[in-house]
């Protein structure tokens, strides 16, 4: 968690951009267009190398299978960049999915269920933003305890069974492509989010006070930032937006299960970091997280068309996330080194 | 910690300082929860605590998280995070499991020694990577949890290694037990008062709290920051490796999915026990007292008519409720010594 060394050794926390360099390098020069570039060399490498893989069918299915984790990371971004975590994602989703099943089992009509879903993902984000803002605890702990509690609810009130019947259209709806092109119906509604949270973080006062008090809480609160309530609103969306991707998994998949997405809040967090976001937060950017999200897509799609065990691609996920988080530091020391080297040939 | 010796009174004897002590512990209103559920089951249905698969299990069940639990302590006490033990577990579980299928007759003290010997590896490539990277170890040990896990995934395959590959003295050591108690409790609690000692008493404990306090005042003091989170993932590491190799004792079955989803129980123990999440306070007392009332608990819902679904919600209040507590305690606690200056001044 918050590493906090001393100042003279820790990397250079450069939050503004150099602007004794170029437009076009302070531009291209970052953290977010270096995930962009990988991205782009690995969907080309594996298009050419990857039988199948450049098919609309496998885009469409790749796009499928990231939707839930893209939904997440939007508002993911937004807690981290506070400097503040949520680990109970998965499990809102969890318990978003198996009350749409209880409640349309139980006759209610599957639109007002939807509604009543999209509250209980408000109330569950209420519930850590509460106890974060509110009570003063660490987040970390917050949510690791909700979590376990969220997808206790979840399997407590499903048991092991599952329930599968669901209003075909929309479950038609959740993996409708557009015609040939292979491109889900359901990217709309993620065009929509995306656009949405990036002008949120990126044009808006409320986006500027995550970066703010992400920073420093203390002066964001004396330059007027309402800490207590920024970060309330973060958990709030991260809550809803957790409930609307349970929504959609239930479709995608047919099935409310209590255990639908366990583990996935690592997934999410592991693409928002891997996009060049912060964990100390104050730093990152909506652009990076999306291409840290499809990296991660592009790779388990291509390795799993490859033969590889899905599982076995967690290694390239984990050595991808520490590389990205290492990768400053290392860049860091080798500036410094080099300098040191001028300094000492006079 | 809340520690008596900060009120001015007259100095009582040492008989009612050291009750004071107990009484005011934070551990000892996890001892109580945990006498309240074993109480409170038994009344209901006596086998719990009174028959011997009752007691073995109450004793048992713990055992493993335990050990893990201590580890994460030790770390979270430095102001880190261990989030890769479940996936150190799995790992060691199933080199555990290969050992005794590829090695016919290898010493079982032999594969104690490199469970943890491996464990303490797979710790130090966490440590080195925290502690030179300089960066969270919350990233570093989330990327290792996918890493180690994805080891184990490539090497395991689809194997399962069965009771049947595994020596009957090894296995006898898993449900064994010596004098009423199983070998692998006396384990645990064996390693579990070393650590307390080693926290407590020596210096490299105590600057492990130092550093969890305040990093940049332990660096500017002059403590050795680097080489001590370094032993402390070690530790974590070695801890999560025996409890590997304990796994496979107890259940006598591993596949690549070992300790799956361990990490959230193990901090989540060490919070229950008033370890700070922030790091600078807790014992590993409390984390094994966590561990324990996590796990009774989970054994004690079905009799008590909670369908067993709903461990896992039980597990979240009781989480969440503890870190309230903590708040609260520790809210007093500042209250009365800002009063006390005050006093004084």
């Amino acid at each position: 968690m918050t590493d906090t060394q001393v100042p003279t050794t820790s990397a250079p926390a450069r939050s503004y951009p150099d602007y004794s360099r170029p437009l076009w390098q302070r531009w291209l020069l970052t953290r977010e267009f270096a995930v962009i570039g990988a991205l782009i060399v690995v969907a080309i490498v594996a298009s050419a190398t990857v039988q199948n893989f450049g098919t609309p069918v496998t885009l469409g299915f790749l796009l499928l299978d990231v939707t839930p984790i893209l939904m997440i990371a939007l508002p993911m971004t937004f807690v981290i960049v506070t400097g503040e975590i949520d680990l109970s994602v998965a499990s809102t989703l969890g318990l978003s999915s198996v009350l749409l099943g209880v409640l349309t089992k139980a006759g209610m009509p599957f639109e007002f269920a939807m509604v009543v879903c999209l509250v209980v993902g408000l109330v569950c984000g209420a519930v850590n933003g509460f106890l974060v803002t509110v009570v003063g605890l660490p987040s970390l702990a917050v949510t690791i305890g909700t979590l376990a509690l969220f997808r206790g609810i979840a399997v407590g009130l499903l048991g092991t069974t599952a329930i599968t019947d669901f209003p075909f259209f929309w479950q038609n709806l959740a993996q409708q492509r557009f015609g040939t092109s292979g491109i889900p119906v359901i990217m709309v509604l993620v065009a929509v989010l995306v656009i949405v949270f990036a002008v949120l973080l990126h044009a808006t006062p409320y986006g500027r006070g995550l970066f703010a008090l992400g920073l420093s809480s203390d002066t964001a609160a004396f330059s007027g930032v309402n800490v207590a309530r920024t970060k309330f609103i973060a958990f709030l969306l991260t809550g809803l937006i957790s409930a609307l991707a349970g929504i959609y998994w239930t479709l995608r998949y047919g099935s409310a299960r209590g255990d639908n997405a366990v583990g996935l809040e690592l997934s999410v967090i592991a693409a928002v970091l891997l996009g060049g976001v912060s964990i100390f937060g104050g730093k990152g950017a909506m652009h990076g997280v999306i291409a840290g999200v499809l990296l991660i897509g592009v790779l388990q799609s291509a390795l799993r068309l490859a033969n590889v065990s899905s599982d076995a691609i967690n290694i390239i996920t984990g050595v991808l996330l520490i590389v990205s988080v290492l990768s400053p530091r290392i860049l860091a020391w080798a500036r410094g080194s080099r300098a040191r080297r001028r300094r000492s040939q006079p | 910690m809340t520690t008596p010796t900060l009120t001015p009174e007259k100095v009582p004897n040492a008989g009612v300082r050291i009750a004071r002590t107990f009484v005011r512990a934070r551990e000892t209103g996890i001892l109580l929860a945990i006498l309240v559920v074993i109480a409170v089951t038994t009344a209901i249905n006596p086998t719990f605590l009174f028959s011997g698969d009752g007691w073995r299990d109450l004793l048992l069940t713990p055992s493993i998280l335990a050990l893990v639990a201590i580890g994460q302590a030790i770390v979270i006490i430095t102001r880190n995070v261990d989030l890769s033990v479940g996936s150190v577990v799995g790992l060691t579980a199933y080199l555990t499991g290969r050992l005794f299928a590829d090695i016919p007759g290898i010493p079982i003290i032999a594969v104690f020694v490199i469970g943890a010997l491996a464990g303490a590896v797979l710790g130090l490539v966490n440590g080195a990577l925290v502690a030179f990277g300089k960066v969270p170890a919350l990233v570093i040990t989330l990327g290792t949890l996918y890493a180690y896990r994805g080891i184990d995934v490539l090497w395991a395959g689809s194997n399962r290694i069965n009771a049947s590959d595994m020596p009957d003295a090894f296995l006898g050591l898993g449900t064994g037990s010596f004098l009423s108690i199983p070998y692998l409790t006396i384990l645990a609690v064996l390693v579990m008062l070393i650590a307390g000692w080693f926290l407590r008493n020596r210096r490299g404990g105590r600057e492990l709290y130092a550093i969890g306090s305040d990093p940049a005042a332990a660096e500017l003091y002059g403590l050795k920051v680097t080489r001590r989170i370094l032993t402390a993932f070690v530790l974590s590491g070695a801890t999560a490796g025996l409890a590997g190799v304990l796994f496979v004792a107890r259940y006598g079955t591993v596949s690549s999915q070992t300790g799956t989803g361990l990490e959230l129980q193990a901090v989540g123990a060490a919070v229950i026990g008033g370890v700070a999440i922030f790091g600078g306070s807790g014992s590993v007392y409390g984390a094994v007292l966590g561990a324990v009332l996590l796990l009774t608990i989970n054994r004690a819902l079905p009799i008590l008519g909670i369908q067993d679904f709903w461990q896992q919600a039980v597990v979240g209040v009781l989480i969440i409720g503890a870190i309230v507590l903590d708040r609260v305690l520790s809210l007093r606690l500042s209250r009365r010594l800002v009063a006390e200056r005050e006093v004084t001044a």
